[in-house]
């Protein structure tokens, strides 16, 4: 009995934390304050929004989680939902936030470079992010493989190493693969993939490009993205990720697939006018230079230089797509997967 | 003139006996919480009012039966990894005496603290250097997910096995009766209810998870589950999905129970009441003492499971967190760390609480219909935790907006969120996912109390409360103790729940180690993993020794 009282006591101690954050869940307007659903890492965001805060004097609340999620969080909350940003790593959930009537028209004025933008405004991108061929060089000739399509030749039986079709990259990527090269092909193409796997699609990005060195695949499928970031990471990461070579595919045609992050300005924002502030303050150079030096992603701003590893990559062609349209064929893009027998 | 009488006075007898049970105050209120606990339930059940068969057709045409067949596997696997070496291991330090015995009691629970897919990626990070065992198949899963998931069964049935009285075994020993033979055909069966509700909590815990099998690229029924959901956009065909996987583990609860409803399980031991009676009982029990052989073949068994569960996964984590330990901003780690605790401690306390209540109600309501209300409001545990927040957040969200509607008409102004996004979802959610873990520990510690002893307590003319107080707490002291440890590691270790529905800059351990994950940050995030672990460890340590000294 008295461990239960202490154990209360003790409980009791611990209410204020609660309490606190409780009541520093913002519910009503507050012209001070801008309320963010990140489907971005607080790691890949907070940095930014921090500075964002200290220039323009506004407290800035998150959740982060993960994108549908937060979708239907806004969603079932309604007109009363305190979401004034919305802020995902993939255009299909901004065209999705679109269609579900959770975004408005960003009024800013946007930068002449900002052309990856819903045609209403609804969305824009921050930064972009490639999906690129990896290769094993030493099993792999220069110039062998040069487009997507390689990937399905019979030589490459049993040496693809790709991630399952559930992670939201391959979804897009076939998306985009099915706008631009219709359904018949596509489904050739994936079944074709299929039949090269090297092992059952498992495991992450990196995942992928470990399985190289460790001898699994020749080739895989990933976001540079993750490369650089192995790149910069321990001494073991850096080892495996040297021994890799990135190939940009469809150089001569179409170009290598491209995504996105992006922003969304939320349909009951309380408060649009920073939350406009804060859209021009991430496409802005501050932003975009961090993107490009910190986080090794793409930034939309062309003149912003990029990060040593980045330029390391080189330079490419990408895909020249309507987004918007890329998003909408996402769930197409994964029955035809279905189909395929892409796990 | 007859007809009318005969139905004014069939009117008044349903009447009355609508009063009787409503008069029946622990029926009622059983009825009230289960309602509300029911709610989410009811949401997702509710998707099936609107079903697409074109979607259904792909989905059979295509991956159903491979969600189907692999969920089954994994639950099946898991149901027999965790269920032999629980009770196997129950059986060990219960039966003989070896060395390390007294600690392996405690330790062979700290498993618990281990979310299942923190020891799927520290084991992918161990295995894939080593490279010669492929971790992330089936297999791999159900080793890694029996390996956490087996202390439920353990705990459960080390008391079982422990409540079963010397004299059975002696008896059974002048019969001629083998041990093994003693084991299977006495202990066993006695502990039935136990083991099986460890088995079960198991097994519906790997039904639900999404983050290993989702790591591994196994596709299962909660793979499924998102991929319908987040990858078409189809969140009514994902809840259906979501909802005929509970209706399942529905169905076969059901059947387990209706298999031993002839079967009544009581404690007839001593009761701590006279304390010397119950000191001699308990010098009188003798261990087996083994040869010097078996004797180390004992505890070599009991440390291989606890190095492989636990002692080498955090070993690896720690090696890992480390490496990082110049990167961690303390502030922000002491934040987390009390974040994380706090919201178990409360959980634990309020959801025992009410599990206590339902468990009551169950004895002591007249109708036998609690009994399936309760199983129905427990039903959260086998829903994927972010389908669950989704049945949580959607009527919260209605009922946001009446109230905004009402304060409105009132005061003039709108009062903002009140449900969601704040800690009353959170809490409410953690009640309906864990009700079924903290309820299986209070229902099978008060079901072996027998009802004679109520009776005798009533009939001296104390009222329940009184039998609550000074017969039931000191009996049911061990099964609260462990529905309350249980359910503070689950809550410390919760995800998709806490990820959806918690507030603004609200952050748990939990949902920082996932953040790294899922940006492939395995090392980093093995910080706040190990320290969920070690949070989780201090009360399993400190309640289970408590209760050996006890």
């Amino acid at each position: 009995m008295r461990k239960i009282v202490l154990g209360l006591m003790a409980s009791m101690l611990c209410m204020p934390t609660v309490t606190t954050y409780a009541s520093a869940n913002p519910t009503a307007a507050n012209p001070e304050s801008l309320n963010i659903y990140s489907a971005r890492n607080e790691a890949l965001i907070k940095p930014l929004l921090d500075q964002f805060a200290s220039q323009h004097n506004v407290t800035i609340n998150l959740v982060t989680g993960k994108a549908d999620a937060l979708l239907a969080r806004a969603k079932s909350e309604g007109q009363f939902s305190p979401v004034d940003i919305i802020i995902t790593t993939d255009v299909g959930r901004l065209a999705r936030a679109k269609s579900q009537g959770l975004t408005q028209p960003i009024t800013a004025t946007l930068p002449a470079f900002a052309t990856l933008q819903d045609p209403q405004q609804h969305w824009v991108a921050l930064t972009t992010r490639n999906r690129p061929i990896i290769i094993n060089p030493s099993n792999i000739a220069e110039g062998e493989i040069t487009r997507y399509e390689d990937l399905v030749k019979p030589e490459y039986k049993g040496r693809v190493c790709v991630r399952s079709s559930t992670n939201i990259y391959n979804q897009s990527m076939v998306a985009a693969m099915l706008m631009q090269q219709g359904e018949a092909a596509t489904l050739a193409w994936a079944k074709g993939l299929v039949n090269n796997f090297a092992r059952r699609p498992k495991g992450g990005d990196r995942d992928q490009i470990k399985a190289i060195v460790a001898g699994v695949c020749d080739i895989a499928l990933a976001n540079t993205y993750y490369l650089a970031a192995m790149r910069n990471a321990d001494a073991d990461s850096v080892a495996i990720a040297n021994q890799v070579k990135v190939v940009w595919p469809n150089q001569s045609d179409r170009g290598v697939h491209l995504n996105i992050s992006g922003i969304a300005v939320a349909k009951y924002a309380k408060n649009t006018e920073i939350a406009n502030q804060l859209i021009a303050f991430m496409l802005g150079r501050e932003a975009q230079d961090w993107y490009a030096k910190t986080n090794h992603e793409y930034p939309v701003d062309p003149a912003i230089e990029w990060s040593g590893t980045l330029q390391a990559m080189g330079t490419f062609k990408a895909e020249s797509v309507e987004l918007n349209e890329v998003g909408e064929l996402n769930a197409k893009a994964l029955q035809i997967m279905d189909k395929a027998g892409w796990q | 003139m007859a007809i009318t009488s005969v139905f004014t006075s069939l009117g008044r007898s349903f009447v009355t006996s609508m009063f009787a049970v409503l008069r029946d105050t622990w029926f009622v209120s059983a009825l009230c919480l289960c309602a509300l606990l029911g709610v989410p339930i009811i949401a997702i059940l509710w998707s099936f009012t609107d079903i697409s068969l074109p979607l259904w057709t792909h989905l059979i045409d295509t991956n159903l039966s491979l969600y189907i067949g692999n969920s089954l596997l994994l639950a099946l696997g898991v149901g027999i990894g965790s269920g032999v070496l629980g009770v196997s291991l129950a059986w060990c330090v219960t039966q003989y005496e070896f060395w390390g015995r007294s600690w392996f009691q405690w330790a062979l629970l700290l498993p618990l603290a281990m979310p299942a897919y923190i020891m799927a990626y520290t084991y992918t990070g161990l295995f894939d250097d080593l490279g010669w065992f492929d971790s992330r198949s089936l297999i791999g899963a159900i080793a890694f997910m029996s390996l956490v998931l087996y202390p439920y069964v353990f705990m459960l049935a080390k008391t079982a096995f422990s409540g079963q009285q010397q004299q059975y075994q002696e008896v059974a020993a002048t019969l001629g009766i083998t041990r093994s033979a003693y084991f299977l055909k006495i202990a066993l069966p006695i502990a039935r209810p136990a083991v099986l509700t460890g088995v079960a909590l198991a097994m519906m815990e790997a039904l639900a998870d999404y983050g290993t099998v989702a790591f591994f690229g196994i596709s299962t029924f909660t793979t499924g589950i998102f991929r319908t959901w987040f990858g078409m956009g189809e969140m009514q065909l994902a809840s259906q999905l979501a909802g005929g996987l509970a209706l399942f583990v529905l169905v076969v609860l059901g059947l387990e129970k209706h298999s031993r409803r002839n079967m009544r399980f009581y404690q007839t031991q001593d009761l701590p009441v006279n304390k010397d009676t119950s000191a001699r009982a308990r010098s009188t029990k003798s261990l087996s003492v083994q040869s010097s052989i078996s004797h180390y073949a004992l505890s070599a068994y009991c440390l291989s499971v606890l190095l492989l569960a636990f002692i080498v996964p955090v070993t690896q984590l720690c090696v890992w967190a480390l490496s990082t330990l110049e990167h961690i901003d303390v502030t922000e780690y002491w934040t987390l760390l009390v974040n994380s605790f706090s919201l178990a401690l409360f959980s634990s306390i309020l959801i025992v609480l009410i599990a206590q209540c339902l468990s009551y109600a169950q004895r002591f309501a007249k109708t036998k219909s609690v009994g399936y209300l309760t199983q129905f409001a427990a039903l959260g545990y086998a829903i994927p935790g972010t389908v669950l927040a989704i049945g949580i957040l959607q009527p919260f969200g209605w009922l946001d907006e009446q109230l905004n509607y009402v304060w409105y008409q009132w005061f003039g102004e709108y009062i903002g969120l009140v449900f969601s996004g704040t800690f009353v979802a959170l809490f409410f959610a953690y009640c309906v996912r864990f009700l079924s873990v903290a309820m299986h520990n209070t229902q099978t510690g008060l079901e072996r109390i027998k009802p004679n002893i109520d009776d005798a307590v009533l009939t001296l003319g104390r009222g329940r409360l009184s039998l609550m107080r000074r017969i039931h707490f000191p009996l049911l002291r061990k099964s609260l103790l462990a529905a309350s440890i249980l359910v503070f590691v689950d809550v410390l270790k919760e995800l998709p729940a806490t990820l959806i529905l918690r507030p603004f800059n609200f952050n748990t351990l939990a949902v920082k180690a996932f953040e790294y994950a899922a940006d492939e940050r395995l090392i980093a995030a093995a910080m706040p993993s190990v320290t969920i672990v070690i949070i989780g460890i201090i009360p399993v340590i400190m309640l289970t020794r408590a209760m050996q000294q006890n």
